[in-house]
């Protein structure tokens, strides 16, 4: 898939996908406080478009990975 | 730099630092995106925990005293729906009654009315709730208190139903 690019420019790929997984990930852990005081707060309308909302956030994750994986170390 | 510079442990056992670096960003992409999972199993478990809650239905209602012994500007103390729900009975005056629960909504300290019984107070962080519906007035709580249902059954209270306002 990617035997042309240079070291560098690989770097510069797994750097940008690991900037997206913190931010995916930080969106996650908001997501989940959110939840957690809208839920204890009796508020539970917002639970399942939350659940739905961080399971993308996970996919999202996982293909994300799976391009890490096809680069070439 | 040269060969020359380094330490001799350093020229025996040579560190490729750009590949150490490599290889460290992917490592720590692979486990950021293996917390990404349990992240989303807590919400779907979120989820699941409050559907049960849900369809569990109402819990049933448990007699707390006679009217008449309750006297005005007293307070009681009792437990529902189970023995671990420590709730407090309020009556403020001849006709009303109000119960709440007597967590509070802050990290579960229990609340007791105060002096004049005029608000709820929280010890552990200051923390103050009105005795009309439990709101939060001051302090770090920002969730009302939960409300017990009451009813007035031939002369006796009854605890019937938990309402858990969003605030």
């Amino acid at each position: 898939m990617n035997r042309s690019l240079t070291r560098e420019q690989t770097t510069t790929i797994v750097q940008g996908i690991l900037c997206l997984v913190l931010f995916i990930v930080l969106l996650q852990v908001w997501l989940l406080s959110a939840t957690t005081h809208a839920w204890l707060g009796g508020d539970d309308s917002v639970l399942w478009p939350a659940a739905a909302a961080s399971a993308a956030c996970a996919l999202v994750n996982f293909a994300l990975l799976r391009c890490l994986n096809r680069l070439a170390v | 730099m040269a060969d020359i510079d380094q330490a001799a442990w350093r020229q025996d056992f040579p560190i490729d630092w750009p590949q150490d670096h490599y290889v460290a960003r992917r490592d720590f992409t692979r486990f950021l995106v293996l917390a990404s999972l349990p992240f989303a199993l807590v919400q779907l478990g979120i989820g699941i925990v409050n559907w049960f809650r849900r369809n569990r239905g109402r819990p049933p209602a448990k007699a707390i005293a006679p009217l008449a012994e309750i006297p005005i500007g007293g307070v009681l103390s009792f437990t529902y729906p189970d023995a671990h729900d420590p709730c407090l009975l309020l009556r403020l005056d001849d006709k009303t009654l109000r119960a709440f629960s007597q967590k509070c909504t802050h990290l579960g300290c229990a609340v007791t009315p105060n002096a004049d019984k005029s608000c709820l107070y929280c010890p552990c962080h200051k923390g103050y709730f009105a005795v009309e519906n439990g709101r939060p007035l001051a302090g770090p709580p920002r969730r009302p208190l939960p409300r017990i249902t009451l009813e007035n059954r031939d002369g006796v209270v009854y605890a019937i139903a938990v309402e858990v306002n969003a605030s």
